[in-house]
């Protein structure tokens, strides 16, 4: 059985090891601050910044609108929801279901919703779909550090007669600050990562994002678009990107290590 | 009433919306990619195009077995791999690990669950890849030369390929749930089964894992729900051959999201295709979606009753 753990360890290294020793040889500052010249298909010049940019600014804007859903979902299910309420219940139930689902679906589900509203691949699609897939991400584990809270905290702004609003706007949030930011953090690290919903419905570009309203280019489709090319060239920018991403989403996980670490601190596991 | 519970008031109904919301959505999505997908079924029939292997777009011929069968394929020998793995794995880090072990283990296990799928794709096609190619697939196809191993695809973007990638993405999953059911048998059932003289394995097979057993179901079908629907890592490694039945686990296979996934550009120029992609993006999320809500049902269950002692 440690054999077994042991394996676990060592595929992560080895994984580590393979995407670094064939992507860091592909890495200067050329690769990082050029976009790619003569198209990112065949050509052979350039870097890989449209994609950097396209993946932050996508990341970003759908992190924002997952937070805009899932803090108040939150907070309904923790201040405003007893806690084995039969709605409870089911909005956790849904969420994790959600979660299950996988990303192609969500990237077909928005393509739907694009031929609905006549929109093209675009910053804006792929935003709202990314935003779709990561919210229930981002709401569980939001819900799993609220639950670190201990309830005698409301109780107490209760029995100073505050309404359940500034309860959870002043009490509860601020407590849960550290489990925000993690959760936050490791839905941004999903979103950031995730190629199939967003082939559908963000498209890719030769060019920097600078309109919601047309396609972007994003790492994980970087990757997998260069490295199905003939020409190794091409493929060398495929290799650079996923050592991008990679270092990219290494960071966010340890960032959202310390940040629970902040309110784990005093908690037995 | 004062403006305090007004606000109060008005937040509630917002939040309460934003909840109905959540749950609206997941029916919102299986009701749009059926709207999307009911042409093809009125026309064909949902036998045609479940059970035919005929795959022609272009002259109105959409039968998705040979994609359902690459699908079956690739997951089961994802699970074959990954469940006892992960078991073995999730009691080791819950019962016998030292605690300074599990602070080691665990962060690896996240961050493997963190990494995006196509970092997973492209190891796949650097690591694995060549050694099914130059190792596994002569060594077992010529010595071997019947069903599971009898094959003439030379690549190594095989099934095999794509199972081992699936195998190690699900097991993050499958290790996690199953860990923490594990942490949730109370102490009580260990002390007596060790009370009782059992040795430290018996009572985990005895106790521990006899507590544990529909957890792990669960975690098992979470980890089944994510290989049926992971796509672009299969994608890079399966082969996606068309017009191609899965024989073996070196044959190629083309499982159903990286049809989809493969097909976007196309499909909106042939009548009908458009229709058959979201039909397979429907099973997709009926398929992962009923094998979600049994694991969660068990595990939420778990959570919220926690086992007896008895």
């Amino acid at each position: 059985m440690s054999l077994s753990a042991f394996v676990t360890v060592a595929v992560l290294f080895w994984l580590l090891v393979t995407v670094f020793a064939k992507g860091l040889p592909a890495l200067n500052l050329d690769m990082l601050t050029k976009t790619p010249r003569g198209g990112y298909y065949i050509g052979k010049e350039g870097g890989i910044l449209n994609a950097i940019l396209g993946s932050l600014s996508l990341g970003v804007g759908a992190t924002a609108l997952a937070l805009l859903v899932s803090l108040p979902v939150v907070l309904y299910l923790h201040v405003y929801l007893k806690k084995l309420s039969k709605r409870a219940f089911i909005v956790r139930f849904f969420l994790d279901v959600l979660w299950g689902i996988p990303s192609i679906v969500y990237g077909a589900f928005g393509f739907t919703l694009m031929a609905f509203f006549g929109v093209r691949a675009s910053l804006l699609a792929g935003t709202i779909t990314v935003a779709f897939l990561i919210m229930p991400i981002m709401t569980r584990s939001m819900d799993e550090a609220f639950k670190m809270i201990p309830f005698e905290l409301q109780e107490a702004c209760f029995a100073l007669g505050s309404t359940r609003l500034e309860t959870a706007v002043r009490v509860v949030l601020r407590q849960a600050r550290a489990g925000i930011v993690t959760a936050v953090l490791i839905a941004f690290g999903r979103g950031i990562g995730d190629a199939a919903s967003v082939l559908f419905t963000a498209g890719f570009t030769d060019s920097l994002p600078y309109s919601l309203f047309k396609p972007v280019a994003t790492l994980p489709l970087a990757i997998f678009f260069q490295l199905g090319t003939p020409f190794p060239e091409v493929q060398q920018r495929g290799y650079a990107s996923a050592v991008v991403l990679t270092v990219i989403i290494l960071a966010i996980s340890i960032a959202a290590r310390v940040f629970s670490k902040k309110y784990l601190k005093h908690i037995e596991r | 009433m004062d403006i305090r519970n007004l606000k109060d008031r008005i937040a509630s109904r917002v939040m309460c919306t934003l909840c109905m919301a959540v749950v609206g959505l997941a029916f919102l999505m299986a009701f749009g990619l059926f709207l999307k997908a009911r042409p093809v079924l009125s026309l064909r029939g949902i036998f045609n195009v479940l059970f035919s292997v005929t795959w022609h777009p272009t002259q109105g011929h959409f039968g998705l077995a040979s994609f359902i069968m690459g699908t079956l394929w690739v997951t089961g020998i994802a699970m074959l791999f990954a469940v006892p793995l992960s078991i073995c794995t999730a009691v080791y880090i819950s019962e016998y690990a030292h605690r300074r072990t599990r602070t080691l283990i665990r962060p690896v296990i996240d961050v493997l669950a963190g990494v995006s799928p196509v970092i997973y794709g492209v190891w796949g096609v650097i690591a694995i890849v060549p050694i099914v190619r130059d190792r596994l697939m002569p060594f077992l196809s010529s010595r071997f030369p019947f069903f599971p191993f009898a094959s003439d695809n030379y690549t190594g973007y095989s099934a095999l390929s794509a199972g081992i990638v699936l195998a190690v993405m699900i097991s993050p999953v499958i290790i996690s749930v199953t860990e923490s059911v594990i942490r949730e048998v109370p102490l009580g059932v260990r002390e007596a089964s060790l009370a009782l003289g059992a040795t430290k394995w018996q009572t985990v097979k005895h106790a521990v894992l006899k507590k544990a057993w529909p957890g792990i179901i669960a975690a098992v079908m979470l980890g089944l729900a994510r290989a049926f629907g992971e796509t672009i890592a299969v994608l890079m490694v399966a082969g996606c051959a068309l017009g191609f039945v899965t024989k073996s686990i070196f044959d190629p296979a083309y499982p159903l999201p990286a049809l989809i996934a493969n097909t976007y550009g196309e499909m909106m120029s042939v009548p009908l295709y458009d229709a058959a992609i979201m039909l397979a993006a429907f099973i997709l999320l009926a398929v992962t979606a009923a094998f979600n809500m049994v694991g969660w049902r068990i595990l939420l269950r778990i959570e919220k009753e926690g086992f007896s002692d008895g």
